[in-house]
């Protein structure tokens, strides 16, 4: 493996498993990430915490940093939202996160 | 609604930073533009999401708040006199026998002419629906998504779905107009102002509001107009309430809204474009800024201004077609005596 990536899985709404190598040093967030590989996550809004479309599910016990006010805000009007929920568009990739295991949400229309 | 309708070069479909910098590129070339934005006020998400965030890659400039780019980008729009139709989305385009196109918007107002740039960036902000299956079915005959009209739920029974400042709103003032009002939210904190808060949890011990948490709206019944809704309580499995309205207030979301009934090629909700002039399946109609995509597509403002220039080369050929455009630096010819 290429010094500065680490790998984060993340499970489709088809459920299937994509195991995605990621730099560490681009400060890339999840959203981000799934877009490069072209999974079907629009960020819509381009990582502002307005759209939700990156809604996704933490499996992992990772211990990300703790979610901001407009993130909560958001999540707060989306829908299929669980305890474990979060925006892909928040969460920024680092070393940290090696083996994070997410799930995306599904899609509210 | 009568209104004469506004004839122009080319209608702009988006006040934002790359729909007003279109107008300046058209206006060195003599093209006169008309602007159409949902949104009340010019500068579309600058002004609307982040106008007080500083933005680090407008070239020349270190650093720019986004309403001073937008004051900005007004004033230096404004030797060209440019229309504007605010507060009001375009709906409907139809191409006329004369080959220009009819641009009508929700309210009526009619535009027309030879050349339509779309830069609309995200499109319009639509509310959140919530994903109740036969939800589609009771839009108007019982579920509201703005309230409109507070006088129609006089002595009605409504039920309110959110959490956020609209929710708590609309429930403090509608418990003094309705019959009864329900507040369902799905977690036990509000995020909305403090005060309004306070208000809403006072209201619910005095008996005058219905305040449910911990649950969510998931079934609608009605025979034609809504009856009742059903609740998913997120321990104590599910209730029925009557209910003769339900006003889900979850927001607004951004959809390409009524540009994607127009025909143009589409892929993951942007217009696909061409990058020799950014226009679109459709001729005469092009797609910059935000709202578009091509290979390699970066969504930025200062790529927005690029795709401007260009595509209004190609306006120029449609709005005189065979005249010849010869380039100019605006340092060679200044803009004095441009202004339509």
């Amino acid at each position: 493996m290429l010094l500065n990536t680490i790998i984060i899985s993340i499970t489709d709404r088809e459920n299937q498993v994509h195991e995605l190598e990621t730099p560490t040093d681009m400060g890339l967030s999840i959203m981000e990430l799934c877009k490069s590989y072209e999974l079907p996550v629009e960020g819509t809004c381009g990582g502002m915490a307005l759209c939700a479309s990156c809604h996704v599910y933490v499996l992992s016990e990772h211990d990300l940093h703790e979610p901001s006010d407009d993130e909560l805000a958001m999540l707060d009007s989306a829908f299929f939202v669980k305890p474990n929920s979060r925006l892909g568009c928040q969460i920024k990739i680092t070393e940290a996160l090696d083996g994070l295991k997410l799930k995306l949400a599904p899609v509210s229309t | 609604m009568t209104n004469t309708t506004i004839e122009t070069d080319i209608i702009i479909i988006g006040a934002g930073p790359v729909g007003l910098f279109a107008v300046f590129e058209a206006g060195l070339l003599k093209l006169r533009c008309h602007i159409i934005d949902i949104l009340p006020q010019p500068g579309g998400q600058l002004t609307e999401i982040y106008p007080k965030k500083p933005i680090y890659d407008i070239p020349g400039y270190p650093s720019v708040l986004a309403s001073e780019l937008v004051d900005n980008l007004m004033q230096q729009i404004a030797p060209f006199n440019p229309g504007f139709t605010l507060g009001d989305s375009a709906e409907i385009v139809e191409k006329q026998a004369d080959g220009r196109w009819l641009v009508t918007t929700g309210r009526g107002q009619q535009h027309l002419a030879p050349v339509i740039f779309i830069a609309g960036g995200l499109g319009c902000f639509e509310p959140r629906k919530p994903p109740i299956d036969n939800i589609a079915q009771f839009e108007d005959n019982g579920v509201d998504y703005f309230v409109r009209n507070p006088d129609q739920y006089k002595d009605k029974r409504i039920v309110i779905a959110g959490g956020g400042d609209s929710a708590l709103d609309w429930t403090i003032f509608l418990a003094d107009v309705a019959k009864e009002v329900t507040l369902i939210h799905r977690r036990t904190e509000f995020r909305g102002a403090p005060d309004s808060v306070e208000k809403m949890y006072e209201l619910s011990h005095q008996g005058r509001i219905k305040l449910v948490t911990n649950a969510q709206v998931t079934g609608l019944n009605g025979n034609g107009h809504l009856q009742s809704v059903v609740i998913e309580h997120d321990t104590e499995g599910t209730s029925v309430v009557d209910a003769d309205y339900f006003v889900p207030l979850f927001g607004l979301t951004p959809k390409l809204g009524p540009i994607a009934n127009w025909n143009l090629n589409l892929d993951k909700g942007a217009i696909e474009v061409n990058t020799f002039d950014y226009a679109t399946n459709v001729e005469g109609i092009f797609a910059i800024g935000d709202i578009n995509t091509y290979p390699g597509k970066l969504k930025l403002i200062l790529c927005g201004f690029h795709e401007a220039t260009l595509a209004c080369q190609s306006a120029y050929k449609i709005v005189f077609p065979g005249k010849k455009l010869s380039f100019k630096y605006t340092t060679v010819t200044g803009i004095e005596g441009l202004g339509a």
